[in-house]
Order: C-alpha cells, then structure tokens, then sequence
C-alpha cells in the first residue's frame, strides 16, 4: 500500500489509524466490564435454547428476564444455567421449558462449584461451535466448487414482507446477476428487544429476520447457486436491540454478510450507545469466528449530513469501526467498511470529488471489502435522471476496485423495488463493470489537480476530527453530535435497562474460543 | 427499421390544442403518444408479446407497440411499449385542493412574522410511529434543508425543534404540550400496506381526545401525501414531494396570523 495514485501521505494513515486505535481502546475498558440482557440471550441461543412460550415470547428471553428480574443478571446467564444442568439433570432446551411453564426459578437452586458449572455447559458450547465451524467449511466448500462473482459483488435487496415471496425474488435477482441478496427487516424490528419466532408473511417494508426465514433463503440461495455456478450470500441486519442474537442466528443459519454497525444504531435508531457498544462488541466476535463480512453504515451519515461538507466524518468513522472490529477478532477482509454516493448532482465537478474519495478509501483500506452505498438523497422520481446517476456510481466503483456494490434503484424514494427495477440495475452495473474494467490500471490522476487535493483535504479533515474524538472520547463526542449532525447522549436512547455491570465470576467461554483463543 | 425512424403516417387528427379535450404529447399536438413499462407473469414468447399489446388495448391505447422485451426470470417477461391513447381529459373543470398561502423566502417570513405576530413560532416536527426515514422531516427542519431551500430551524422567527425517527404519537404530543407548540409537523416515509393512514388518523385522534386539535396546526407531509388527503385525514394541510420550508414555513406564517386575527 506504499504507492498511492492519489499522493496519499500514508504517514498521515498511520497515524490516524493509531489515534482510531486510541479511541477503539478506550471503548473496549468500558465494554469488558459490562453485559446486556441482549448478550445474555445470545449466550442462551449458543447453547441451543430456541422456541417460544404459549405467549409466543422466545425462550431466550423467558430464561434471562427470569434471572434480570432477581437482579443478578451480573453473574452471566451461563451461570445459571449450567449450574441448573447439575441440579436438574436437563438440557439447556428443557430447563428453559420448565421456565416457561413456571415450574422452576433457576436463580433459587442449591450453588455448584465454578468449576463444576463450566464444565456441566462446556458440551453444549462445543457442539455449537463446531456446528458453526462445520457453517464456515461448507461455505468454502460451496466457494470452491460453484465460484463466486467478481468483485465489486453486485449487492440487491428483497422487502416484500413474506419470506416466500422474497424466495422468489431473491432467485429471480441471482439469476440476473446479484451475488449477494439482502432481506430487508420490517419496519421497527431494530427497537423490539427480542427476536420473533418461525417463517413470517407480513412486515412493513420488509421480512421479519427470524431465524426460520434465515433457513429458508439459505436454501433457496444455495438451491439457486447450484443453478447459476456461483455462490450466492445472504445478507440480513445484524443491528438494533438484538444485535448480537442476530449474529448467533445468522452464524448457526450460514449467513455470509452482517449490517454490524453500533453507531449506525447510536444515531439513526436512538439507541442507547453503552447497549448497542457492549452488544456490538460481542456481536463481532461471532461474525468474526462465522467468517461473516460486515457492513458498516458510515455511508447514512451523508442522508442528514451534507456528503461534500461531511466527508471526513464518513473516513473517521471507517478508521474507528476498523479499530473496534479489529478488538473483536476480526480480520480485514471482513470488513466491509460503509461509504457513499450522495453528493448533490447538480454539483460542479462533483463526480471528481466521489471518485476521489471512493478512491482514498480504497487506498487507506487496502483489504477490506468496501461497502459502497449508491445515491438515495437525491434520487427524485425522475427515474431516468437516476439511472444515469447509478451508473456515475457503477463507474466509480469499478474504477477504484470497490467490494460491495450496493445497486441504486431507479424508484428509490418512489417504491420498494419492482423486479424489472433489479433487473435495470443489474444490468446497469455489469454493463459499466465489463465495459470499463480495466480503467483503474489505466488512468492515473493529475499531480496536484481537483482529484488528488479532494483526497488530501478529506485525510487531514478526518485526522484532526480523530484528534478531537480522542481527547473527548467516542461517547462525549456522539454527545456533541460529531456524526451526521445528530446529538446522541451516553444515557438517552432505548436499551439503556438492559446493560448490566459483570460481577468477578462472570464468564463467557465463547468470547476466548471464537477469537481462536485471544483475550 | 428506418420506417419508425422518420414515420410517413398520415395525420389525420386534429392538431389544435383543445383544453377541453388534453391528451399526452409526443412530438405532436393530439398525437396521444404514451410510454410505459411493466411486467407479465409468463414465460417469454410470441403469447406474451401479444398479451402485452392486448392489455394495451383494454387500458386504452391504439396501435400498440412492444419495443422492448426480456425475460427477467423464468416464467416472468418485461416489456416496453408505446401506444397511442384514446381517452381525453377536460382541464378546464379541475379543481384541485391547494395549501392557500403566498410563497415567501426566509427574509419575507422572518419579516412577516415579526410585524404580524411579534414572536417567536414554535415548530415541532417528527417522522412518527415506527417509521425510521427522516429525510423528509429533516429536509423541512434542519438548519441546511434541502436543494439549496433553509431548513425552518435556520429561520430567526421560528424555534423549531426536529425529535427525529420512530417517535411515538404519545411523546410528540407531550413535546408539543411541554413546547406550547403552534404547529406540529409529521413526516410519514414508509407507506407500505397504507401504515401511514392509521397513525396520521391515530395522531388527530389522540389531539382531539386531549382537546389541544383546535390549538395548534396540524400539517404532514411525505412522498404519497397530498394537501386533499390530509384534509381528509383532518389535519389543517399537506404537503408532497418537491415541497420545501419555505413552503411550510410561509404557510404556517399565515395561517397563524389569520387566525390569531380571527380570534
């Protein structure tokens, strides 16, 4: 990464990195000392308690209101439950039943030794951890066999409320070219604070993620890529109140990409930030171990902010996602760090301006799956204006070798997408993507011209609003609203409730197993 | 192909424009020239071509013509196609509902609201429910609103407070008794299975079982919103897409002063 097209002061990158790192660190002393009644379900969900009470409340959060409401929540609820497998004699599953149906409060058993209680627990988290080791395997398996589509991965999504439905557009967009199907969540679901149970036909705007209709695309996609030669990932929404839970879903169903994103939440959910920072946290871990990609969703500041004013806010943001996700065990290829095309198009040079930015992203993340977000602010109705404007967006992905393309859709601001609307886009991007693919090795910028200074302003811009995140910290510096011009408070926001200081015999095993044995 | 290219057709309709009779322009008065695109659930052959000309007919195009068609999926074809239309419309009997209030700029408002009304306006807005898109809200409200049009919170004569996403219509109506605010404004994105209608209704509702409906206006806005569907909703007014705060802004100015003059 020594040479740069932009004349990029890669001293200037290591530094920043290492202020990023500064304040991802600062953020992890506070993460260890804490768990949520959203970790504490996940735990639940890793050692195969699924289902749901005759009040259709997931077990999960039978088990874990059950030890919250005593107020002991601290002691983790692997605690209890494996102390109760000793007392009982039963599986996780069972205990969790007996719960529900009020015949036993785990909190009020006979205490075993420590000791005793990990290993009473520790079958159930190996048989899920190879399961999901078996997930990876079969994924690369797939990968080997079928093949998988050139990078930039061609990126669409499906929202029509029924999972069947989504089914058959998912198929339908594989054939025309998609690698990657994301199923939008239902309206709302980011702020429900548990996941809902089995296959669902009706959402607002899209599918409920449960993991049953996780099973469901899997099949249908891995069905469709037995059909098309190429490996086909599922992509779903690993973010809001059950961030974690989401990431256990998704790593036992063999999902390939997570929206991971805590301050994603933070500002356009209003979610508490010390919840949705602890939950993120061990989130990551499980899509690290389950050979996920996250995105993350830098590129939805530039919706309320300004994308010219505010692009060093997108860049600083990426540096500290890398740096949290990097804490969580992550490895660079999985990070699909978030930015965008949002810049008004009635601007002057500004295709310039985009295509310098997208091209320092690429530079400062050398391996990292970039996620890059195509334009929806200014995406007006007028459907033939908006295709010309995703295929400016095609060609600036092309050109600086982005790996996540995020089509735009010409009804966007219109309607969720018809399929002939996927189908233009698609072939918007493969038409821009084969007919200029080589035009990165080609072309080189101008010493000094609007491209190369645009690059340059954006770093500097970045490195000193670091700087200034540093001495405040991440927390005081959402406060002030450094982020897409949105104020967001240390205690404000849902999920504040569930965040739970750990006691000293706290333990979760998985958090040292899936980071393949690092702290 | 050149036969389309420079058509020798005869034109044997009327080219004067008869406001009583309008129809679509293509490059000649009373052509009647329409474009459209959709998709049929068959496989692609000639049946399909030949439904799509059919189903030109029977939406009231003569001449119909499929330029275009691919099949998009097994079992599903896209079509574009043109046709002539048949059917007029008489532009002289529309009447349409519109927000009555004079378009002023920043500077105007401002100035007329501290000659008319003598203090501040408190605005507050939100997109409520469980619907997460601000674009709306924050394009009327934020400091740098939108294409180049100031956001109601850059006006010195308003204080305006923007409570963001998924508010729900309980805690925007405590705002607005906490505020005193003059007006409230909901921003609804999301429609899909027409969400939006019931928490619009669910809003007004509520303002009426408190009493406060009479006290404060009450506007919404939003892609699939018109000034006629808010009244009908009970809400004072609309506005749609390509609406901005000056817009809003003039008309809350306004409506304001007539009625605190009224009173």
């Amino acid at each position: 990464m020594n040479t740069s097209k932009l004349g990029l002061d890669f001293g200037k990158v290591v530094e920043a990195k290492k202020i990023s790192g500064k304040i991802a660190h600062d953020v992890q002393k506070f993460v260890d000392c804490y768990t949520t009644v959203a970790v504490e379900r996940t735990l639940c969900r890793l050692i195969s308690i699924d289902g749901v009470d005759k009040n259709d409340v997931p077990l999960p959060n039978v088990v874990v209101d059950q030890i919250h409401e005593k107020g002991l929540l601290r002691e983790g609820v692997l605690f209890f439950i494996g102390n109760a497998i000793i007392e009982t004699g039963l599986t996780p599953q069972q205990i969790a039943e007996k719960i529900a149906d009020k015949e036993i409060n785990i909190t009020e058993l006979n205490i075993n030794s420590t000791k005793s209680i990990k290993a009473a627990i520790e079958p159930y988290i190996n048989s899920t951890v190879e399961r999901i080791s078996n997930n990876v395997k079969t994924r690369n398996n797939y990968i080997k066999q079928l093949g998988e589509g050139a990078k930039p991965y061609i990126y669409v999504i499906v929202a029509t409320g029924n999972i069947y439905e989504d089914v058959v557009q998912a198929q339908a967009a594989a054939r025309q070219g998609a690698d990657i199907i994301a199923v939008i969540r239902t309206t709302g679901q980011s702020l429900l604070d548990y996941v809902p149970f089995g296959a669902t036909t009706e959402g607002f705007g899209g599918t409920y993620a449960t993991q049953e209709n996780f099973r469901i695309m899997r099949a249908a996609l891995d069905e469709v890529g037995q059909e098309v030669g190429r490996y086909i990932r599922l992509c779903n929404y690993c973010s809001g109140l059950c961030m974690p839970e989401i990431a256990a879903m998704g790593a036992l169903e063999r999902l390939d990409v997570m929206l991971n994103d805590a301050l994603y939440g933070i500002l356009f959910r209003d979610i508490n930030p010390q919840r949705t920072i602890v939950d993120q946290y061990f989130s990551r871990i499980i899509n690290g171990f389950a050979g996920v990609i996250i995105n993350t969703g830098e590129d939805n500041y530039l919706t309320t902010a300004d994308a010219f004013e505010q692009a060093h806010t997108v860049l600083a943001s990426d540096l500290i996602n890398e740096q949290l996700a990097l804490l969580a065990g992550m490895h660079e290829e999985q990070m699909g760090l978030g930015h965008a095309f949002e810049m008004n198009p009635e601007m002057k040079n500004g295709f310039l301006y985009e295509l310098a930015q997208a091209q320092m992203t690429r530079e400062i993340f050398p391996k990292a799956p970039l996620k890059y977000m195509p334009p929806t602010k200014f995406m007006t109705g007028n459907i033939f204006r908006g295709q010309i404007q995703n295929a400016l967006f095609n060609e600036i992905s092309i050109w600086t070798g982005q790996g996540i393309q995020l089509l735009g859709m010409i009804t966007e601001a219109v309607h969720t997408p018809f399929m002939s609307d996927r189908y233009l886009a698609i072939e918007n991007a493969k038409y821009i993507f084969n007919n200029l693919k080589d035009i990165g090795d080609e072309v080189e910028f101008k010493e000094n011209g609007i491209i190369q200074n645009r690059a340059h302003k954006v770093l500097n811009d970045a490195l000193s609003l670091l700087h200034q995140i540093e001495e405040e910290g991440l927390f005081d510096a959402l406060e002030k609203g450094l982020f897409a011009d949105t104020k967001r408070s240390k205690t404000g926001g849902k999920g504040l409730s569930g965040v739970v200081e750990k006691s000293d015999n706290y333990f979760n095993p998985f958090v040292t197993i899936m980071k393949g044995g690092k702290k | 192909m050149s036969g389309g290219l420079y058509s020798m057709d005869q034109r044997d309709f009327d080219q004067t424009l008869d406001l009583k009779k309008i129809k679509p322009y293509g490059d000649t008065m009373n052509d009647g020239k329409v474009q459209l695109s959709f998709t049929l659930p068959v496989p692609c052959n000639d049946e399909a071509i030949e439904a799509a000309k059919q189903l030109l007919k029977k939406l009231g195009f003569e001449n119909p013509q499929v330029v275009y068609y691919k099949e998009l999926t097994t079992g599903f074809t896209f079509f574009n196609c043109y046709g002539t239309c048949k059917h007029t419309v008489d532009f002289t009997s529309i009447h349409v509902p519109k927000v009555e209030s004079t378009k002023m700029d920043m500077k105007e408002t401002d100035t007329f609201i501290k000659e008319n009304i003598g203090r501040k306006i408190v605005v507050i807005g939100a997109s409520t429910g469980t619907d997460a898109h601000t674009v709306g809200i924050d394009a009327i409200m934020n400091m740098k609103g939108y294409a180049g049009h100031y956001g109601i919170e850059r006006y010195d004569m308003f204080e305006a407070l923007n409570m963001g996403a998924q508010v729900s219509n309980e805690d925007f109506i405590a705002k607005a008794i906490e505020l005193k605010a003059d007006a409230m404004l909901v921003s609804q994105t999301v429609t899909q299975k027409d969400v939006h209608i019931k928490n619009l209704t669910e809003l007004v509702e509520m303002l009426e079982a408190e009493g406060l409906r009479d006290k404060v206006l009450l506007i919404c806005g939003g892609p699939r919103i018109s000034h006629e569907l808010a009244k009908e909703l009970g809400y004072d007014a609309g506005f749609s897409m390509n609406s901005y705060a000056d817009d809003v802004a003039s008309y809350i100015a306004q409506e304001l002063n007539r009625r605190l003059q009224t009173k």
